[in-house]
């Protein structure tokens, strides 16, 4: 369970975020959806307190990033819009570090990498170095190192970026995993297929501010539209940054 | 503390397997300083013995003015060549180091008994003529010290009484305080190696980490961020140290091969002298990490971090060259500067000296404050957004 009450950034001059408030339930996936530089990124960062907000109040099960950051972060799975992998270790220790920087023991460490290489279907190449590792497989040993400990909540930041059709599947599918297996999934993104494809709820955020909240359905008799893209469009009342 | 301990080992780990880094950072300095130095120590012991030993090949512009001059300089063993139609240019050019002038008035002079000029030409601006005209002026000096004596002797005079003061050097310099040139270079070259030896590391974990976008999902980890600092400051300062203690070790190894006899060098590096070393310069290892961490957090990529490590090499090697400029008597105050007490006790300790307790613990003390303040500074460095976002 996640509230946001009124949440502001400001970066100088560049107002990132003016005012957003939204709820994520548990066990469904929630979806913030919005067009490059609306402000998605920035909110997921102050979720995860990589960023403090300037104003405003962030509840994740209870606890405050601003003043619980180390109690948040171990309940939380981020994978964020930057998964740079460390070339010179392989894909198992690249997610093996984490576990331990989750001060996970080392028996658990590899139970649950078994799992994880077999959920993502890693097992081709686990044990190599990452260098030269396509988008596909990186983004698998991003996802697999920020749900090594196991978190009930799972952020993700465009994580079909630069994907392939077949990758873009098989993510839909984990993902969709995720919440059969009851966790609370966060994802931003500006593709509508995969909102349409995945969310139970959809958070349109444009220019810093919320636009529209809702499940599709909900979203489409707001707007009087019959697809979803028409709604997003009419929601934010321009084709803006918009990605098919 | 765990998730120090975590992030050092892989810091270390990663680092290792980078073989090429590895053998710049912590390699090349061990092996190439010390064959620099035995190299440097030949190359200079022999040109000063050929010098020495060299016939004295000498153009006489005017022998016909001083025949007895010219044949006491051949009794002396130089070979007198015939005079140059331009002596000046012959210098000027560097065909012959030195040129011996009698001019015209010499025999007059000589016959009324006043001082008869000689004149040497040579460049002593330029060092290989420096050794010919010292061996030129003292054949000189010895002829006219001779024929002095004589004069005086015929008059009745005893020639002692020409020297009224006897100056007897007593040297009280031990072979070991000779070795001058190793000695100015060792403190600059061990300074040097504590930046190096830990530059790659500290490079590639902080801006590194941004160029490759894997910081940002490592802060997510629940580990303070002081605590991911501080391990990448320690693996940097490991490196360090193991690039300083094999540069040390093989320098003990290499010390034995240099051409002791010839410079008159004959340094220590006693397993004593090497722990006092390493003592000595671990202080400057931590401020030294903690220097390159902070500045390398603060650039946006790799190559900027690389373009700021220039200026740091600047920080060990002022007070280095200061040192080797103006070598300076070691005094218990000088132990309160960090950088430069370390380059006066890296000198006492090569030359067999006791180091009193104080200076070494000054010296640590005044280091160690400063790198602790440097490293504090560092700890605090990630908590900043435009540090962790910037790239």
């Amino acid at each position: 369970m996640i509230k946001v009450t009124n949440l502001h950034k400001s970066f100088g001059d560049v107002k990132a975020v003016r005012g957003i408030s939204f709820e994520v339930r548990d066990g469904e996936i929630t979806g913030l959806l919005g067009p490059n530089g609306a402000g998605k990124t920035t909110t997921l960062r102050m979720l995860y307190s990589l960023l403090p907000p300037d104003e405003g109040e962030i509840r994740i099960d209870g606890l405050d990033p601003t003043t619980d950051a180390m109690a948040i972060k171990r309940t939380l799975g981020v994978v964020p819009d930057s998964r740079g992998l460390y070339t010179r270790m392989t894909a198992r220790e690249n997610i093996a570090y984490y576990g331990e920087l989750h001060g996970m023991p080392r028996n658990k460490i590899n139970e649950r990498m078994e799992e994880l290489v077999e959920t993502l279907d890693m097992s081709d190449f686990i044990g190599r170095r990452t260098e030269g590792f396509s988008q596909g497989q990186r983004v698998k040993v991003a996802i697999a190192r920020a749900m090594i400990h196991s978190p009930q909540t799972v952020m993700m930041d465009e994580p079909s970026n630069g994907l392939d059709v077949m990758s873009t599947r098989a993510l839909r599918r984990y993902i969709l995993s995720l919440k059969a297996a009851g966790h609370s999934v966060v994802l931003s993104t500006h593709i509508m297929q995969e909102v349409a494809a995945l969310c139970d709820r959809i958070i349109i955020i444009a220019r810093g501010r919320i636009a529209a909240n809702g499940t599709a359905q909900e979203l489409m008799t707001q707007s009087n539209c019959d697809s979803l893209e028409d709604a997003f469009v009419s929601l934010i009342g321009t084709e803006e940054g918009l990605a098919a | 503390m765990s998730g120090l301990g975590t992030i050092y080992k892989k810091e270390i780990r990663e680092n290792l397997r980078d073989r090429r880094s590895l053998f710049n950072s912590v390699l090349l300095g061990p092996i190439l300083f010390p064959i620099l130095f035995i190299g440097l120590g030949y190359f200079a012991a022999n040109k000063q013995q050929e010098r020495a030993e060299e016939v004295l090949e000498v153009p006489v512009v005017g022998a016909e003015h001083a025949p007895n001059l010219v044949s006491f300089l051949k009794q002396q063993g130089v070979v007198i060549q015939p005079a140059p139609e331009d002596p000046e240019s012959l210098v000027r050019s560097q065909e012959v180091p030195v040129v011996i002038r009698i001019p015209e008035k010499f025999p007059q002079q000589w016959e009324a008994g006043k001082p008869a000029v000689v004149e040497v030409i040579a460049d002593p601006s330029r060092r290989e003529s420096e050794t010919p005209m010292r061996r030129v002026r003292g054949l000189l000096r010895a002829y006219g010290a001779q024929i002095g004596q004589l004069r005086l002797q015929l008059r009745g005079v005893s020639p002692s009484i020409q020297t009224p003061i006897m100056v007897k050097d007593v040297d009280l310099s031990t072979p070991q305080s000779r070795g001058m040139l190793v000695m100015m270079m060792l403190p600059y070259v061990l300074m040097i190696t504590a930046f190096t030896g830990g530059m790659h590391l500290a490079i590639d974990s902080t801006a590194g980490e941004k160029e490759r976008k894997s910081l940002e999902p490592l802060l997510i980890n629940p580990v303070p961020r002081w605590q991911i600092m501080l391990g990448k400051m320690s693996a940097t300062a490991t490196f360090a140290f193991a690039s300083l203690f094999l540069t040390l070790l093989s320098f003990r190894f290499a010390f034995p091969f240099l051409p002791t006899g010839a410079l008159g060098v004959d340094l220590n590096m006693s397993a004593t002298a090497v722990a006092g070393i390493l003592l000595a310069v671990a202080p400057v290892v931590i401020l030294a990490a903690a220097m390159l961490t902070t500045l390398a957090s603060l650039a946006k990529s790799l190559r900027e971090a690389q373009s700021y490590m220039g200026l740091v090499f600047m920080i060990p090697m002022i007070p280095s060259i200061i040192f080797m400029v103006n070598p300076v008597t070691p005094v218990t105050w000088m132990m309160s500067i960090p950088m430069f007490s370390q380059n006066l006790l890296i000198g006492e300790f090569v030359r067999g000296e006791t180091v009193p307790m104080l200076w070494l613990a000054m010296s640590i003390g005044s280091t160690l404050i400063i790198g602790l303040a440097f490293a504090a500074v560092a700890a605090t460095l990630f908590n900043r957004p435009r540090i962790v976002f910037s790239s």
